[in-house]
């Protein structure tokens, strides 16, 4: 039998109906199984207890600092941030090169429904209901040349519709980038919705990056440009504090960060912190991305 | 009624109420369950920022008593000094319970290899040293002159908790810093009354030599 499940994982509430439906072409493509796509029974093994995050937390507790950077300001000042009509620019070494309604992007692609767990840099995490497209289904549909190695996906820069690009915290607009094997990954994924509704502005709407075994700040939010590049590209929180986010941004809880550890992470909720899982939770399903490669040195 | 009475019966049950709102506040959402998304994370900063916060007005006193003319005003100050430190004492108990669930070998590491927490734990150890040396008795047993040498170290104090804000916060130093600046003015507010006294006491001496 080709696709294996542990039975404890009820298969409802790890992948949505089109995913499953779909399972067969990316199967083939990823060569992961689908039990590959769930929270791993080992985290589940260690409390069982990876409940979703209620949706007034996930959608007003934010870092989205083009917005303010308290947790609670996107939430209060991303109303006025318009996603429609939303154009995307595609760049690079790219055979669909132009730029498109986010609408016409997305045309044809399956969506699919993951859980997965958020794991921010500053130690806390939430568990996530998304709604999106793996990011490997517009790569292939874009038709990358052989020369792009890096796609780079670079957020609105607006500060009129974005009053915290008004102050100087962080270079704009903020870029964010992966290499393209993880971009490949089934994993991987653009989203345009939570808990089954549109994403909301202070999420990233209309599109962001979602990729569960990095931390949160790798997640690009609000995309408006998708740029193939044969080198890797500088990214906003590596140009501010290159010794405190690497380019990689995988959860790792054996590296810390220069100011405080990375081996406890605290449940949005909950009062104790739980662990970190390497990859957060997810080496079984990546791990094999980054074999050979010195983890503490490419952070 | 006296300077002193209006201290005492007025000023000082004023004091009593403003330090403990954050305390009330904080217990009112324990109680209901309103601490929002992450409830450590909003007793901790409440509870260090009222530290902080407390802090800061007792440093106030000294120059505010100088420039009004109002000497009682002193009476003021033991009294925000210990609601400060005992701020700071629950600020350190939640993160010793919470993030560390009291594991002294844990926290040592955490001490050791993290300055922001490293300069924090300095001040807390400041604070609990004038905090235990507070009672008129501890003035009396070392001495005015000794005692006002000791608790100079709340300035000290002061400038690590203001570091330990600014290595805390993840980019955004707006906060630390408007505190800082508040820091700088009232230390500023003893040091240059304190250059010129020395300025006119050396310059007398220059005249009767």
């Amino acid at each position: 039998m080709l696709i294996r499940r542990p039975p404890d994982i009820p298969a409802s509430e790890i992948t949505g109906e089109s995913l499953y439906q779909n399972r067969r072409a990316w199967l083939s493509t990823a060569g992961v199984t689908l039990a590959g796509l769930a929270l791993p029974a080992r985290a589940r093994a260690w409390g069982g207890d990876d409940k979703l995050t209620p949706y007034d937390v996930v959608t007003t507790y934010n870092n989205y600092d083009e917005f303010g950077t308290g947790k609670d300001e996107p939430a209060k000042h991303a109303g006025g941030l318009k996603t429609k009509p939303w154009m995307v620019t595609v760049e690079g070494d790219v055979k669909k090169k132009g730029s498109i309604y986010l609408d016409d992007l997305l045309k044809g692609i399956p969506l699919v429904d993951r859980t997965y767990r958020m794991r921010c840099v500053e130690a806390w995490s939430m568990v996530i209901p998304w709604n999106g497209i793996m990011l490997g289904d517009l790569i292939r549909k874009l038709e990358p040349g052989t020369k792009a190695k890096y796609v780079e996906f670079t957020t609105l820069l607006d500060p009129k519709q974005m009053p915290g690009q008004e102050s100087g915290v962080l270079g704009w607009p903020y870029v964010e980038a992966l290499r393209i094997d993880e971009a490949m990954h089934p994993l991987a994924l653009l989203t345009t919705g939570v808990y089954g509704k549109p994403l909301p502005n202070q999420n990233g709407a209309p599109i962001r990056l979602t990729v569960p075994w990095k931390y949160g700040f790798k997640g690009g939010k609000s995309i408006v440009r998708i740029r193939f590049l044969e080198t890797q590209p500088r990214t906003t929180w590596n140009i501010a504090a290159p010794q405190e986010y690497g380019f990689l941004g995988n959860v790792n809880p054996n590296v810390s960060h220069p100011r405080w550890t990375q081996k406890e992470e605290r449940r949005l909720g909950e009062f104790f912190k739980r662990p970190t899982l390497m990859f957060n939770g997810y080496a079984d399903q990546v791990g094999q991305l980054y074999t050979g490669l010195d983890l503490k040195a490419n952070f | 009624m006296t300077d002193g009475q209006v201290v005492r019966k007025i000023l000082k049950p004023l004091v009593w109420i403003g330090c403990l709102a954050p305390a009330a506040w904080l217990v009112r959402g324990i109680v209901i369950g309103d601490l929002g998304a992450d409830p450590v994370k909003t007793l901790t900063h409440t509870t260090g920022l009222s530290a902080l916060t407390i802090l800061l007005v007792t440093l106030g006193v000294t120059p505010v008593r100088r420039l009004l003319s109002r000497p009682s005003l002193v009476l003021l100050r033991r009294p925000l000094g210990l609601f400060a430190w005992s701020y700071a004492v629950v600020h350190f108990l939640i993160y010793a319970v919470f993030d560390h669930r009291l594991s002294v070998p844990e926290i040592s590491e955490d001490v050791a290899k993290h300055p922001w927490v490293l300069v924090g734990f300095s001040a807390l150890l400041l604070l609990t040293t004038l905090a235990v040396t507070s009672p008129a008795a501890a003035i009396r047993r070392l001495g005015a002159r000794r005692w006002n040498r000791l608790h100079r170290l709340v300035y000290l104090a002061a400038t690590l908790v203001i570091l330990h804000f600014l290595w805390l916060v993840k980019r955004d130093v707006t906060e630390p810093v408007r505190y800082g600046v508040i820091l700088g003015v009232l230390l500023l507010a003893r040091a240059i009354p304190a250059l010129v006294r020395s300025r006119r006491a050396g310059g007398a001496a220059a005249e009767a030599s």
